[in-house]
């Protein structure tokens, strides 16, 4: 990885630095990858759109294959999954993902331009709804309906800093008071500003191969596999209002069929195809673009039933050190929003925690892993590592 | 002071003014509603019916979730100057099975809000510039308690 933080230089510099990163932590040249699969960033122009081949040509064209992949927050993840899909398919042995991002300052706001037909374009104009507003509806929902308090969502911030005190990566590396977070400014009711994270320059950068191909050339020690990747669209009717949406689906063809909600059926996907559940997960990465939403993904995820999270977070069971440490990392908390290196961050994170390597925020004995991560327009993605 | 400007829909198409409603679609085959309208497919993956009508939604409705904008929201917002915060809603509509959003009303703020709250659709000044006053949907309380 690219440490995170905001510069405003060239999303390829990030972007080649972590990939070198990468490369030199498998004890590969540029030379020996395959294939190479970039997670696409849409506010740097021409070149973001076509991520895979502007990072190729930054390390220099080999004739590698190349494949780039938008997601919104999942681009990472899809990236992800193309290099994957290669490897189990025996269409190649090694592959180099990359994402990296250079963040403008303050709110998203729609790529530019006058566009009275897109539904992203529309909201801000309309509405006046920014990501925030919508983050804000879920944290409103979550002290209507299970008691979460404003303290719970500071508190969530002040684990999370704590985390990423340690990590060489993170932006932000100071720890924060309970006082502080609830002293930031009201940015959307409920949500202040110290809840809310970032936006962010970063990139991040993995290896990945077949089994055998690892076996051939680790040092020793098994690799971390990677045992799952989802990338699953919602099911019809979504009923809960998703960003960047004015409205939701309507129920009323499907009567009182109605499965799970889109969150929990991105993880429920990959724990599925990796065949694991829930009580087997040591260590999670998940998606803190509000404080809030942490919690919503600790039931999302299937850590415990709807309505317990802040049991959860209040017994300090999600903290590294308690029973089922969630963003070890820091979060986005830590980090800010660096949209198409984010979901590969998560998974170099786990790498990490699976290896023994996350120095100061070590979750002891992990073995297996899970992240999970949601953005607009059906967009979400979980990935299991395992070891 | 009697407005001089020209009141025209911020937006073409997505709600009438006289009365006041938003304006969906809704599946010939299936009975799916859409907002905003949607006449070239029906969301439903079962169904793929090419035939919609174009239908008023419920004008009445309660709160699902509801929160603040306390910072000017970026371009293409157009914020009057000085900006003044507003309430976002969004609205559960019981015989359409879905959930709207919507500014509230400017007089409402959040400690006049619930999950609950009965609200009812209204038109609201979005903007203005020289020669027009754009118009919005918003949702106001009702004044009864849903909660």
């Amino acid at each position: 990885m690219h440490p995170w933080g905001k510069w405003g230089r060239n999303f390829v510099e990030y972007g080649l630095s972590a990939a070198r990163a990468a490369l030199a932590d498998a004890g590969l040249a540029w030379r020996d990858i395959q294939f190479v699969s970039g997670a696409d960033t849409i506010r740097n122009g021409y070149p973001g759109f076509v991520a895979g081949a502007t990072f190729a040509q930054a390390l220099g064209w080999s004739g590698a294959r190349v494949a780039s992949s938008y997601a919104a927050c999942a681009s990472g993840a899809t990236a992800i999954a193309a290099a994957r899909a290669q490897i189990l398919a025996g269409l190649c042995d090694v592959a180099l993902v990359v994402g990296a991002d250079t963040t403008p300052k303050g709110f998203f706001a729609p790529v530019g331009g006058e566009r009275k037909d897109d539904p992203d374009w529309l909201r801000f104009h309309l509405l006046g709804a920014t990501n925030p507003t919508y983050f804000a509806l879920y944290a409103r929902r979550r002290m209507e309906l299970f008691g979460a308090t404003e303290d719970d969502f500071a508190a969530v911030k002040v684990k999370n800093a704590r985390h990423g005190l340690e990590n060489p990566n993170a932006r932000y590396r100071k720890e924060v008071t309970a006082e502080e977070v609830l002293a930031s400014p009201m940015v959307a009711d409920p949500l202040r500003l110290l809840e809310i994270c970032a936006t962010s320059d970063g990139g991040a950068a993995l290896v990945l191969s077949s089994m055998d191909f690892a076996r051939r050339h680790a040092g020793g020690g098994s690799p971390v596999t990677v045992a799952a990747v989802s990338t699953v669209t919602p099911r019809f009717p979504q009923t809960v209002i998703e960003m960047p949406n004015f409205a939701t689906d309507s129920a009323v063809a499907v009567g009182d069929g109605l499965g799970p909600a889109f969150r929990q059926s991105i993880a429920n996907a990959a724990y599925e195809e990796a065949g694991i559940g829930p009580e087997d997960v040591d260590v999670a990465e998940v998606y803190d673009l509000s404080s809030a939403l942490e919690l919503d993904w600790y039931e999302d995820i299937g850590l415990c039933k709807q309505g317990e999270a802040e049991r959860l977070l209040r017994d300090g069971d999600t903290a590294v050190g308690g029973r089922i440490p969630v963003n070890p990392s820091g979060g986005l908390s830590c980090f800010g929003e660096a949209i198409p290196a984010q979901a590969i961050a998560q998974v170099c994170e786990l790498v990490w925690q699976l290896r023994g390597q996350a120095s100061g925020r070590q979750v002891e004995g992990a073995s297996v892993g899970v992240t999970a991560n949601q953005g607009l327009f059906g967009h979400g993605s979980s990935v299991v590592v395992a070891r | 002071m009697a407005s001089t400007k020209t009141q025209v829909p911020a937006v073409e198409g997505w709600f009438s003014l006289d009365p006041p409603t938003l304006l969906g679609t809704r599946c010939r085959s299936c009975g799916t509603f859409a907002f905003p309208r949607e006449a070239a497919f029906c969301r439903n993956p079962d169904c793929d019916s090419t035939e919609f009508d174009e239908v008023p939604l419920s004008t009445r409705g309660t709160v699902w979730s509801y929160t603040d904008a306390c910072y000017q929201p970026p371009t293409p917002y157009v914020a009057a100057d000085p900006y003044e915060p507003f309430c976002i809603a969004a609205v559960e509509l019981s015989a359409e099975k879905m959930v709207v959003m919507g500014q509230v009303v400017p007089s409402v703020g959040v400690a006049d809000l619930a999950v609950g709250t009965e609200v009812e659709l209204v038109l609201g000044t979005l903007y203005e510039d020289d020669d027009h006053e754009y118009l919005v949907w918003k949702w106001q309380p009702t004044g009864a308690s849903g909660a």
